[in-house]
């Protein structure tokens, strides 16, 4: 059976040259990267060499760059950071998105809970915040602004470079949680006027279990962790050195083809998109252009996405989909509601995250196979049918 | 472990039953579109046995699942019997649902109480009223 992988915003599979730079640190230089001793010396001089490349690919300095656990722990410790800076001012008022990650929208959720007051910026239809909205919503009192780089269920893009300078015009830290895009979307941190940005090794090609923290120089960062005097004092832990090499190693891979494979992912994605579009009653979510290469994102009617994806699976597909079924809570998807699909749409989503080792082929496969699934189970969903019949409208 | 038990994703990819009876003697339907699943089920009743049954369902794995088994379980039965099936016994027969997907089985137990009370009032037998579930919203949804 074929086995396609189509769920590379989820993780993606490591990369030889990742695998290889890891290695000789599991076994040869397993050292302590804080001890005096050669092995420990050599470890500390590979963790600064991955420091410097990682600084490197997005316009940082290496004494700028904080190596943490994954995004999550970046983005609570970042919005915490700055979070704590603004109390000290009396400055409470932090302005993000409706369509973040929960390691976002939970983390403002708890400060919510301590007393901040916390503005999500509506996205629209298309799925997208404008520059704009954000200066609109900046106050006095305002000590954060948080906007993803590029949304991990619709795909989009959000405008980084723009919302940046409003932010650094107002004087507003500006914080962006860039998991879905380092790897996959230039980034520049000076161009770009971003004080905080976050990222996640496993997103492009790296391993799991290590991400890293961009903080500009002068902006305040406190501990998530406390302990040792790891990463200058703000993290502490001893260092995952394999895993920081190969997170180096796995994002210079990255931006080094970043043309090549945004062009060659993007066809496929379009090609996709396409022929998914041939489906009645679908819709393609986020928007079309400003979108990141290998995000498909679509609803269907009259189906649920659990069982789509149980049949997908069968069929050696993986994707992912935002219907509460396979969250495992009772509300599908905040993005997807975002974006104001009614609930009944956003059960039957469909999310198909493509890289560049996919192929035409396996687009050719899944676009047999799931219209084919699809089918399938509208013929047995009482929902399609009172659709049909006309007893309950079309809601796409 | 694997999120369904090999019972439960047989039942899933070979679902028993599937279809619509016309002219079915009872129908029920429970659940709704903004929770993510609808169950309907038909039956075929002939001198107080249940001949046939069908059913149609939108939702998840468990809840074709849950479906399917339910409609084996009652399949042949008095009417009565039908109506003392209950969740927890379709879910047995699954080997088991995970914690958060046992509403599937509620769905599948009022569906047939539901089904059994319309040719209960199609055909003017008497019952306990008590004893089907409300014909309003399904609860099922503030039970997770």
């Amino acid at each position: 059976m074929r086995c396609i992988y189509a769920d590379n915003a989820a993780t993606t599979r490591m990369s030889d040259a990742a695998v290889k730079a890891m290695l000789p640190f599991l076994q040869d230089n397993f050292g302590n990267a804080s001890s005096l001793y050669s092995i420990g010396q050599r470890a500390q001089e590979a963790l600064s060499s991955a420091r410097e490349a990682i600084a490197a690919q997005i316009g940082a300095e290496p004494n700028e760059i904080y190596f943490t656990s994954c995004g999550s722990e970046a983005d609570n410790q970042a919005i915490l950071s700055a979070a704590a800076a603004g109390a000290r001012k009396g400055k409470k008022h932090i302005i993000s998105t409706a369509f973040e990650h929960h390691a976002v929208l939970h983390t403002l959720k708890k400060l919510e809970k301590e007393g901040f007051e916390i503005e999500l910026l509506p996205v629209g239809e298309k799925g997208n915040v404008t520059a704009e909205q954000v200066k609109n919503a900046i106050r006095e009192d305002t000590c954060l602004v948080t906007a993803m780089y590029a949304n991990n269920e619709i795909g989009s893009v959000l405008p980084i470079a723009e919302i940046g300078k409003v932010c650094r015009e107002k004087g507003v830290t500006f914080h962006t949680d860039a998991v879905q895009a380092a790897g996959h979307l230039p980034i520049d941190v000076k161009t770009q006027n971003i004080d905080m940005l976050s990222m996640s090794a496993h997103k492009f090609h790296g391993p799991k279990g290590i991400g890293a923290l961009y903080v500009k120089r002068g902006v305040f960062l406190q501990p998530l962790i406390e302990g040792g005097a790891q990463e200058r004092g703000k993290r502490a832990g001893t260092e995952n050195v394999g895993a920081a090499v190969a997170m180096a190693t796995a994002l210079k891979e990255a931006c080094d083809h970043m043309q090549e494979n945004a062009e060659k992912v993007s066809a496929l994605r379009d090609k996709l998109i396409a022929g998914l579009e041939k489906i009645p009653h679908g819709a393609l979510n986020g928007d079309r252009f400003s979108r990141l290469p290998g995000n498909v994102s679509f609803c269907f009617e009259g189906v649920e996405g659990e069982s789509l994806l149980l049949l997908l699976d069968d069929k050696g597909i993986s994707a992912s989909s935002g219907s509460a079924c396979t969250s495992g809570s009772l509300d599908p998807s905040h993005v997807l509601l975002a974006i104001g699909r009614p609930h009944e749409v956003a059960h039957g989503s469909l999310r198909l995250t493509l890289c560049e080792e996919n192929t035409e082929e396996d687009v050719d496969y899944m676009l047999k196979v799931i219209p084919e699934i699809i089918g399938y189970l509208r013929g047995m969903s009482p929902l399609w049918k009172d659709k049909v019949s006309g007893k309950k409208p079309f809601v796409i | 472990m694997a999120l369904y038990s090999e019972k439960v994703m047989d039942h899933f990819r070979h679902p028993r039953n599937v279809g619509c009876i016309e002219n079915a003697d009872g129908v029920g339907e429970v659940g709704n579109a903004k929770c993510g699943d609808i169950m309907k089920i038909y039956l075929k009743i002939d001198g107080g046995t249940i001949t046939d049954v069908k059913f149609e369902t939108f939702g998840c794995g468990s809840a074709i699942a849950s479906s399917s088994m339910a409609t084996e379980l009652i399949k042949g039965q008095p009417v009565e019997k039908a109506l003392e099936l209950t969740n927890k016994a379709v879910a047995e027969a699954l080997d088991g649902l995970p914690a958060y997907k046992m509403h599937c089985s509620v769905l599948a137990e009022e569906a047939i109480k539901r089904a059994v009370k319309d040719y209960y009032d199609k055909n003017g037998i008497a019952y306990d009223k008590s004893k089907f579930p409300p014909d309003e919203e399904c609860e099922h949804c503030c039970m997770v």
